[in-house]
């Protein structure tokens, strides 16, 4: 059984389901990718391991715990951290605070924390005192993983985290995520950038229309023809 | 009368006495109703109309207050209410009846939330739902109003009237013109003081204000985090209230408690948050001087002013700019302006 997975979801906005029998996993330590067409569910799929949508069918087992009927909240408690996105870190807030608000449940000292990010990313130290709002793409996205670490997440889903950034900061975030990985936790994301995310990936999941279609490790994909000629441009 | 020389000295203790010591208690009273509304806009999300209505409760509920103090039920039961300490007897007595009209404030905003403005949240109405939502609440806050006060005017201002007075300023100085400070305009200022520094304290140093600014930037990330959305909403109420009923009485100290009046306080309320960028706390202050002082430099009567000024010269009229009855008129027209030219307002606020 894997650290984290969700077992043959069945999830649906409307009357139309977006996700059928669709199934992911990630163990500590490793980095696994969901790629896919628009609209394959990719991201329906990480709502649904989230718990801010309820599968009709299937469950989501965490640790050997079956979270299915867990709240967002209670996952965020036990363990689970999520970088969403779009608008993820708090722009009119400096970096530090940013940080603080990550760790808004916790009744401990965050300090620890705080500095481990800090370690993990030295430039946020540097700009500790600024907006979030005023740094460039790749400092923003090393906020919004900062921020989901102030939880001591084991697990860190990631939606997109490439979107709409040059190559170069593609790269440097990439390399944030194999930080990520690298420091024991599991992390799971959904990539429009297939190529790049698969040659990083310990494991990948191809889903088209919300059906799981080429599960295999990152170069076992890569090196798959059909997956080539679907998904990575030849 | 006609001076014989430039009189520089009393012409500035004029302009001081008419201009500068009303605005600044004015400007003070409106910048603490225009950070309520900036704090109910950045983070319950809408332009709440009720404001002037909710400080005409604040004030009605000290009024109730003092004449529970002054009744012989009390009288007989607690003895009349003195000052604690002698330095403080120049204190109007409906400073003693505020922390109950903050209290009643904030338990008329919570219910009105939990009644209302909880349901719109819910179906995540539109802003401009809950705008005129909070139009319907103001009619009906008003109406408490009145029927509590009447719609007549009402004084409440004892104590010592000037903090010090024209003549104590003008054997002072030994200038032919005074200027005076009345209590309520130190009380304003004071209090204003104290509220803005404990706002901008609480907002950017404590773990509540800072979770309320989280919210206030961004609701889902927010709610990821774990902060709890229903306090951060009632904290925000409460702080409102406090604002509120405390801008309320000191305006009612200083103007006299008119009802009508302070349903009208929403325009000059308003033109303070846009003029300095609306959701900015510091914006809602600086906005809040701007309208204020704008109202009274166009409304003085310059006549005394340029005979100080200008030696043998005499206006033949009062050299008034605008007419006082227009005053509201110029907070509408300052609001205009800057929607045209600059919309973001001072501090580069949203773009309604």
């Amino acid at each position: 059984m894997a650290y984290l997975e969700g077992n043959s979801l069945v999830a649906a906005y409307g009357p139309v389901p977006i996700l059928h029998e669709c199934s992911v996993s990630v163990e500590k330590g490793e980095l696994a990718v969901i790629v896919g067409p628009n609209g394959a569910g990719k991201s329906t799929a990480m709502k649904v391991l989230l718990g801010m949508l309820n599968p009709s069918e299937g469950s989501v087992i965490f640790d050997g715990q079956d979270i299915t009927h867990l709240s967002t909240q209670e996952r965020i408690s036990l363990g689970l951290a999520f970088v969403p996105q779009t608008n993820n870190v708090f722009t009119s807030m400096t970096v530090h605070e940013n940080l603080e608000m990550g760790g808004f449940l916790r009744e401990d000292d965050i300090s620890h924390t705080i500095q481990e990010v800090y370690d993990l990313f030295p430039i946020l130290y540097e700009k500790r005192k600024q907006n979030a709002g005023e740094l460039s793409g790749g400092q923003r996205q090393q906020v919004a993983f900062g921020r989901a670490m102030m939880t001591k997440p084991t697990v860190m889903l990631l939606d997109e985290p490439t979107a709409g950034v040059s190559p170069i900061v593609m790269d440097e975030i990439f390399s944030n995520i194999l930080d990520l990985k690298n420091s024991g936790r599991a992390v799971l994301m959904v990539e429009q950038n297939a190529q790049q995310a698969l040659n990083i990936a310990d494991k990948g999941f191809v889903l088209v229309s919300g059906r799981n279609t080429h599960t295999g490790t990152g170069k076992e994909l890569i090196a798959d023809p059909e997956v080539r000629k679907k998904f990575l441009g030849g | 009368m006609v001076s014989e020389s430039v009189d520089i000295l009393n012409a500035f203790a004029l302009l001081t006495n008419f201009i500068i010591v009303p605005a600044i208690a004015y400007g003070s009273q409106l910048a603490l109703g225009a950070l309520a509304v900036t704090l109910i806009y950045s983070i319950l999300r809408f332009s709440n109309f009720g404001q002037g209505d909710s400080m005409a409760f604040g004030a009605v509920m000290v009024i109730l207050m003092l004449a529970l103090f002054q009744s012989d039920w009390a009288n007989a039961n607690f003895g009349a209410i003195l000052p604690p300490f002698e330095f403080l007897s120049f204190v109007p007595t409906a400073l003693y009846a505020l922390p109950f009209a903050v209290v009643f404030t904030a338990i008329y905003l919570l219910v009105m939330d939990k009644l209302v403005y909880q349901h719109y949240r819910r179906i995540k109405a539109k802003p401009i739902t809950v705008c005129m939502v909070s139009m319907g609440l103001m009619f009906v806050t008003g109406g408490i109003v009145r029927i509590i006060n009447g719609p007549e005017r009402m004084t409440f201002d004892d104590g010592a009237r000037f903090l010090f007075s024209v003549r104590d300023f003008k054997e002072f100085t030994g200038l032919t013109q005074g200027i005076a400070i009345k209590t309520s305009q130190f009380l304003t200022v004071t209090m204003a003081i104290l509220l803005v520094a404990f706002l901008f304290y609480f907002l950017n140093k404590t773990k509540t204000g800072k979770s309320m600014r989280a919210y206030s930037d961004n609701e889902d990330l927010a709610l990821l985090s774990g902060i709890d959305p229903d306090r951060v909403v009632r904290v925000t109420w409460l702080i409102v209230a406090t604002f509120t009923a405390i801008a309320g009485t000191l305006y009612g100290l200083d103007k006299g408690f008119l009802p009508f009046q302070y349903h009208q306080l929403l325009l000059p309320i308003f033109a303070s948050v846009i003029v300095g960028g609306i959701g900015s706390p510091m914006g809602a202050i600086v906005g809040a001087f701007v309208v204020s002082f704008s109202e009274l430099f166009l409304t003085y009567a310059y006549k005394k002013f340029l005979i100080y000024l200008l030696p043998g010269y005499v206006p033949d009229s009062l050299v008034q700019l605008i007419g006082v009855e227009y005053k509201y008129a110029i907070s509408f027209v300052i609001l205009v302006v800057v929607l045209l030219i600059r919309p973001t307002g001072i501090f580069k606020g949203k773009v309604v």
